[in-house]
């Protein structure tokens, strides 16, 4: 597998090579993703075009490795290390194992955020998320109780048993929990973020909890795994499937009645911010400091905490009644 | 050697059946017939890979591109499927079969005209496969309401009692039973895994006769691709990230030795069922996820190891004379 992962990413990032004339003066900023291909990520790359475009002199690396591990990441951030790109802005795999690589690259001076998903605050300079945790943990159990009034039995599908962002935001969902003293969460269970895995795990909560009223899916592999289990069993409308997804792959499911709501950030808005943050780090017009703040182009500006990492905006919600105006942006 | 296999499959049979006597003692609802027949539908992609890779293993090859088939034409069926939503599902599995076809004559070719080890070609071809993927769909999902009614509800059409993908898993497994005891083709697997250089005194062409088992092997890929896009209501690059190790772990489980030459249809889809059974279990018996991890690989183990107990030659006496004359 390793031989066939560093085949991949050496081949992905001499694509990038090919494809980045070298221009003296233009700073070049790379957006490393978890993995290519994933819808969320290619609408990040599309903001980080937009601020590309409207700073002029910056040029935008977009890569990843083809699956999401920390090693193919690695591989990448090397590689970009070799290139002497200006700057790095990654969303990681894994919180530690990318710290010594990004650690090197500091070193040589490359500037290096972190934003979605979170390194470890010895690994860059500041962290961007894409809100903030507890708001996303409110409003992912927010969404189940919203559609359940009398209240009832709710379970949670997260990706991997060791995802930074989404253990993150169901530790905040349990911290209030107590606000909704109705929704009673049963279970967490991890779907890995593979559309087989998710499936069967959303079908053994329904067999292992017959009442079950909601299942929330704080992953967009997972969610719509999920909606369509909820369809195949016949209990669209009984299960209402909700959390984060990005409406393009959500708008079927929600059409059916599996989901009723879910809610998402906007992506091109935060490959728009991770952009600007690094631009302006990279170009000493601002500095990452705790209590800081850096400005953001048209999203404002991000307010530092004590661990360098600051939130962008609140996450949006959407239902049948405006997915339609966003299914096919993102 | 028949007794010994039917022992082996026997052996298998109870372990599964002790498998899920253990599980129903902690979450009884497993055992309920519609339950079972749940599993068993789900399974079903892996029984067919499994069956596929059962005859790659025999001629002594592997075939780790099969996921990747699988996801490629799953990919091209489904983009296929949005273009022209008026192709009825028929044609479309005749595609995908035709599809894996030629991906599996792809590595049947190197393996056969180039002689390249069969790992290295399929380990090739399998990042090759993933590529394509890339530059076809350009990254993007194809998602469940891009694609039509027809397309997602054929596997799922419930015909007597079961639904059609595992009638299509039951199909191919009587098939393949009949392919691999009835006819030449099937004997000639054994004999070039069992002792290619007696294969070729008999008159078998060995290159020839492994490239008719990628032949199969990619078919069998491109059929599941679509299966498992439309069961699943999407595609992407990563589906099946991975699952070509799970079903060599099935044959390896089943009885199918590595190094060629020994297996059986009983016993790969036995392997099958058997993780499928541990796949479909430990969602509902509440066990940590990083435990799950460790369940499955210690499975893995213990039944190689269990083969190699049983695989252990042990010599034939062919002269019972010379032996006693000394």
């Amino acid at each position: 597998m390793s031989i066939l992962k560093k085949l991949l990413v050496s081949a992905s990032v001499a694509a990038a090579l090919i494809a980045s004339p070298a221009a003296a003066d233009e700073k070049r900023i790379a957006i490393v993703v978890k993995a290519l291909g994933i819808g969320f990520f290619e609408a990040a790359a599309k903001g980080a075009e937009e601020a590309a475009a409207e700073l002029g002199d910056v040029e935008i690396i977009y890569t990843g490795p083809t699956d999401t591990t920390a090693e193919g990441q690695i591989e990448v951030i090397n590689s970009l290390i070799a290139q002497k790109v200006d700057a790095i802005a990654v969303s990681a795999n894994d919180q530690d194992a990318l710290v010594p690589a990004l650690k090197k690259a500091m070193d040589r001076g490359i500037t290096v955020i972190s934003w979605d998903s979170g390194v470890a605050p010895e690994g860059r300079q500041m962290h961007l998320n894409p809100s903030s945790n507890p708001l996303i943990g409110n409003m992912i159990i927010k969404l189940a109780a919203d559609h359940l009034p009398d209240g009832g039995d709710v379970a949670v599908l997260s990706a991997s048993a060791t995802a930074t962002n989404q253990n993150t935001w169901i530790e905040e969902m349990n911290k209030v929990k107590g606000n909704y003293p109705n929704i009673n969460v049963v279970a967490t269970v991890y779907g890995d973020d593979l559309a087989d895995k998710s499936y069967r795990e959303a079908q053994g909560l329904m067999k292992t909890y017959p009442d079950l009223k909601a299942i929330i899916a704080p992953t967009s592999v997972g969610i719509v795994a999920a909606a369509q289990a909820v369809t195949d069993e016949g209990k669209a409308g009984e299960v209402n499937v909700t959390g984060l997804g990005l409406p393009s792959e959500m708008a079927g499911h929600v059409a059916s009645g599996a989901s009723k709501s879910f809610a998402i950030w906007n992506p091109i808005d935060l490959g728009y911010a991770a952009t600007m943050i690094a631009y302006n780090l990279a170009t000493d017009q601002a500095e990452a400091k705790p209590g800081g703040s850096i400005p953001m182009g048209r999203m404002g500006e991000v307010v530092l905490d004590e661990t360098n990492a600051g939130a962008m905006a609140d996450p949006f919600v959407y239902d049948s009644s405006n997915i339609d105006d966003f299914k096919d942006i993102f | 050697m028949t007794l010994l296999l039917k022992s082996r499959e026997a052996v298998l049979f109870g372990a599964i059946i002790a498998l899920i006597v253990v599980i129903s003692t902690r979450f009884p609802a497993f055992v309920a017939p519609s339950n079972l027949a749940n599993a068993f539908n789900d399974t079903a992609p892996l029984i067919i890979l499994a069956l596929g890779q059962m005859a790659v293993i025999l001629t002594r090859c592997i075939d780790l591109s099969v996921a990747a088939n699988l996801a490629l034409t799953g990919m091209v069926v489904a983009m296929l499927n949005t273009a022209a939503p008026w192709l009825p599902a028929p044609a479309i599995i005749m595609i995908a079969i035709g599809l894996g076809a030629v991906m599996g004559s792809i590595n049947g070719f190197f393996v056969w005209k180039m002689r390249i080890p069969p790992i290295v070609v399929t380990l090739g071809t399998m990042t090759i496969f993933r590529g394509v993927i890339f530059l076809i769909s350009g990254g993007e999902w194809i998602n469940a309401h891009e694609m039509g009614e027809n397309f997602k509800a054929f596997p799922r059409a419930i015909v007597l009692g079961l639904p059609v993908m595992s009638w299509i898993a039951i199909a191919i497994v009587a098939l393949f039973y009949l392919l691999i005891t009835r006819t030449p083709v099937g004997r000639a697997f054994f004999a070039v895994g069992g002792n290619p250089d007696a294969a070729v005194y008999t008159g078998i062409n060995v290159g020839r006769t492994q490239f008719i088992a990628f032949l199969l092997s990619g078919m069998l890929a491109g059929l599941t691709g679509y299966l498992w896009v439309a069961r699943y209501a999407v595609a992407y690059v990563d589906i099946a990230a991975g699952f070509e190790l799970e079903v060599v772990a099935a044959c390896v489980i089943g009885g199918i030795s590595i190094a060629g030459g020994i297996g059986s249809v009983g016993g790969a889809v036995l392997g099958a069922v058997f993780l499928g059974v541990i796949k479909n279990a430990l969602p509902v018996v509440n066990i940590s996820p990083f435990w799950q991890l460790a369940i499955s690989g210690s499975a893995i183990i213990i039944a190689v190891a269990f083969n190699a107990q049983t695989q252990r030659s042990k010599g034939r006496v062919i002269l019972k004379k010379a032996e006693h004359a000394t």
